[in-house]
């Protein structure tokens, strides 16, 4: 017994810095294997476009799974955000085209909607407690029914700023294209990105998630921290939902419906764990990039149904926090 | 030393919780420069004092002085901005961060609101250097040992400019030289003028670094004393002293009981050479059936930690167990009580009772789950067992359908007993059966063990009252710093004092 641990303790060692990269270098790894079996079985799927078809094609996904990173990695979980998604697609399409509220006055106040409803829900978690399961729940249920009050049906949106912004190419060297969301999208990462790793606030996010007893006692300000993340993710759905709203030009009462479910997938397949402190949003990007390509084959197969996505998604799913407990009772 | 001016002290100090006055009148003095010892056993108050200096308690009465001038903290963070820097046992600082920010979080370098890493890292590694640590301060702390963690931990106590450090046992799970580290980091503070609070349950540690002592006993200062004032023996009395009116009323419980069972028969346990790294040292040990033996220490010297392994809470990484002459790993308590072994913890209420449910659910608990969900014990028979032991154990109210938190500790002891005694274990492990409950209860469970034993039972008895030990056991092994030491028959010449002098000393040459 003692030989092995000894003969384990220089690997371990030399694995410890880097233990934490694992998982997203995993789903790098699965990434690039799948775009190389896409590649082989069908014509004209490697592509640049085809790729950056990804990121227009998931910018909103991508910007609420941003949101979604901050509030896993303290830890918690958001349910509500596709009905944020909605509600604030709904909002947009009913303010414009039934009030004729001007876009630009529209956007804003959606984004601080969702802004307000995250930070109220953060607040409601952490002064009293309740687990955050229930409290976003609670949230998405109240989202959700905010937008049958506002419209039943659908309202398309003609609106010139909606259009326009929607149909906005920028080209690129090479034939290649993004869509003005792909852009946004990305901007966020970014600035996602620094906040995560140059900030008090993106370091407090991953203290509160390794253990939020410590992270009191070390006088770092859990309270704020919290309310921050959900604030945040409340934000990023907000975001999400009016590039949706560009996506789809109408809101919806029944748009988005799991959306909650595909960015919580996304965060985990992208390697942060569910019971926090560890994890990158550029794993979430890459998280994300995967259920783009698992969508795009199942296209490109063209004979199978589009619900083989959930399948596949589910199965990875599974991989993924399995491999998160192996990785984690090595630490142990 | 008097002279000086003491940095932290309080005067008069109360504390009363519910039933229980937890600190009466306590002058503790701390000088800066000084290491200075705060022992006692469970329920001496020493958490309770510490608690009342770092401000997470408020005394009833008396005030506490930091340099001389009165201050009330209300929390951990404002003593610690006032210079009051605590170390706890657990180590509070966040493991998926790396060495450096867990130094530096809170209050990094930044530009233009930019954490400016590379300088946050440098101050880092400068003031591990401070204290000969040499560390890769990128590597995540959850992958540096507990020791490393606990070094860390004080390195960003004494980063902010601290004038008393309070270190609650910091040494409870480290080796030996993970402790001679740790020493060194406390000498150097010592030397920069630090005053440093020092708990610990080894002796020998506090020998070797401690300037002065503090003893505590049920609440109240026995002494306070410079260490080599205090020889070692006596600081043990000091802190066990003796509950003569307990002696006197159980004088007659049980006779004395010298000599062992039949040896030529199988031990219903045997450990040999049986240890887990960072809990106990491997150790033997033999119980026979119908033999008690005691198990003698002080708190935090293995007591438990040995009763979980030969209950299998705690997985051994070294040596064998041979249950009736069989070899076995006792991977899992299921393993165990398969093998016939009960524990009865010491923790009544976290590790032993369900404080929701009847006494008749947590007296069939442990029997139902021996025999599995799938086979229900017969309502008729359930209600015979039940009622049997509540009579037997004198249970009261002798009333099955009582929530087993509204008894009183005694009772809930046992309660606690029955649930095991039911299952008709070979071995019995009963530790601190008689902790916090009334001296009536008291004498009564000790009948009960000695009953148990002459009807062939093997029970292993931990206890920190010495006289109880010597009262019950055939043999007795002591403990002493998570090592067994000594294992002696109860004959005559075995007194308190000769397990006294071996706790304080170490075994007999």
């Amino acid at each position: 017994m003692t030989t092995t641990t000894v003969s384990q303790a220089p690997l371990a060692k030399a694995l410890a810095g880097r233990q934490r990269y694992i998982p997203a270098i995993g789903t790098l790894s699965l990434l690039i294997a799948m775009i190389l079996v896409g590649s082989v079985r069908y014509e004209g799927f490697f592509s640049g476009q085809i790729i950056l078809n990804l990121f227009i094609d998931n910018a909103f996904l991508l910007v609420v799974a941003v949101g979604m990173t901050f509030v896993i990695l303290t830890g918690g979980i958001d349910l509500s955000v596709g009905a944020v998604v909605a509600l604030s697609a709904m909002l947009c399409a009913w303010l414009v085209e039934k009030h004729g509220w001007p876009p630009l006055v529209v956007i804003p106040l959606v984004l601080l909607i969702g802004l307000l409803s995250g930070l109220g829900m953060g607040a409601i978690i952490h002064y009293f407690d309740i687990q955050p399961f229930i409290v976003t729940l609670a949230g998405m249920f109240l989202a959700r029914g905010l937008c049958y009050t506002i419209s039943l049906n659908s309202i398309s949106i003609s609106d010139p700023v909606f259009t326009d912004l929607a149909q906005m190419q920028i080209g690129l060297p090479g034939g290649l294209f993004v869509s003005s969301s792909a852009i946004f999208a990305v901007l966020i990462v970014a600035i996602a990105f620094v906040v995560l790793h140059y900030t008090r606030l993106g370091r407090n996010v991953y203290a509160v998630g390794g253990n939020k007893q410590s992270a009191m006692l070390m006088g770092l300000p859990v309270a704020r921290t919290t309310m921050s993340v959900y604030a945040i993710s409340g934000f990023c759905s907000a975001f999400g939902g009016v590039l949706f709203t560009l996506y789809m030009l109408s809101g919806y009462s029944l748009h988005a419906v799991g959306l909650e479910l595909d960015a919580i997938a996304a965060v985990v397949i992208g390697g942060t764990l569910l019971t926090g402190g560890s994890g990158f949003v550029l794993g979430t990007v890459l998280g994300v990039l995967v259920l783009g390509v698992i969508q795009t084959i199942i296209t490109f197969q063209g004979t199978l149904s589009s619900w083989w996505t959930r399948i596949v998604v589910g199965l990875l799913l599974l991989v993924f926090i399995a491999l998160q407990r192996v990785i984690g009772a090595r630490q142990r | 030393m008097p002279q000086q001016q003491a940095i932290l002290e309080t005067r008069g100090i109360h504390k009363q919780f519910p039933g229980v006055n937890a600190l009466t009148d306590v002058d503790f003095r701390l000088f800066p420069g000084e290491v200075h010892a705060l022992m006692g056993e469970n329920g001496a108050g020493k958490s309770t004092l510490i608690k009342v200096l770092t401000g997470v308690y408020q005394a009833d009465a008396g005030t506490v002085l930091l340099g001389g001038t009165p201050v009330r903290f209300t929390g951990p963070l404002q003593a610690q901005q006032a210079g009051v820097s605590t170390v706890y046992q657990e180590v509070n600082l966040c493991p998926n961060l790396s060495v450096a920010e867990n130094i530096c979080i809170g209050r990094e370098h930044r530009t233009a609101g930019l954490i400016r890493w590379g300088s946050d890292r440098q101050r880092a590694r400068d003031l591990l250097e401070r204290f000969q640590l040499d560390l890769d301060v990128t590597a995540p702390l959850g992958s540096c040992s507990l020791a490393v963690q606990q070094l860390v931990a004080i390195v960003r106590a004494v980063a902010v400019s601290t004038k008393v450090l309070i270190l609650d046992e910091p040494t409870s799970s480290l080796d030996a030289d993970e402790v001679e580290q740790l020493f060194g980091v406390i000498r150097q503070l010592r030397a920069e003028g630090v005053a440093i609070l020092f708990v610990s349950h080894f002796i020998d540690q506090i020998y070797a670094v401690s300037d002065r002592v503090t003893v505590l006993r049920n609440g109240t200062l026995v002494c306070e004393e410079p260490i080599d004032r205090l020889p070692h023996l006596e600081l043990v009395k000091r802190m066990i002293g003796k509950e003569l009116e307990v002696l006197e009323q159980l004088g007659d419980a049980a006779p004395r009981r010298a000599g062992t069972a039949d040896s030529t028969e199988a031990p219903v346990i045997a450990a040999d050479q049986v240890g887990r790294r960072g809990s106990v040292a491997p150790f033997d040990l033999a119980i026979r059936r119908g033999e008690v033996v005691g198990l003698a220490g002080l708190l935090g010297s293995g007591r438990t930690e040995v009763a979980r392994l030969l209950f299998g809470a705690d997985r051994a990484d070294a040596g064998r167990f041979t249950l009736s002459g069989k070899a076995t790993t006792l991977r899992t308590p299921r393993a165990a009580i398969a093998g016939g072994i009960a524990f009865c913890s010491e923790n009544r209420k976290t590790e032993g009772l369900i404080e929701d449910l009847t006494i008749r659910d947590n007296i069939i608990l442990a029997l139902q789950a021996a025999r599995g969900w799938t086979r229900p014990l017969p309502a008729r028979q359930r209600e015979e067992l039940v009622e049997r032991y509540i009579t037997a154990l004198r249970i009261s109210p002798p009333n099955p359908d009582m929530l087993v938190r509204n008894l009183s500790g005694g009772n809930q002891q046992r309660v606690l007993l029955a649930r095991w005694l039911i299952t008709q274990p070979r071995l019995l492990i009963l530790d601190e059966p008689t902790r916090g409950i009334d001296i009536g209860a008291k004498a009564e469970i000790q009948r009960l063990v000695v009953s148990l034993s002459e009807e062939g039972m093997a029970v292993l008895f931990i206890s920190a009252e010495l006289e109880e030990v010597l009262r019950l056991s055939h043999r007795v092994a002591v403990l002493r710093d998570r090592k067994l030491v000594e294992e002696r028959i109860n004959d005559d010449d075995l007194t308190a004092d000769a397990i006294l002098r071996t706790i304080a000393s170490g075994a007999h040459q």
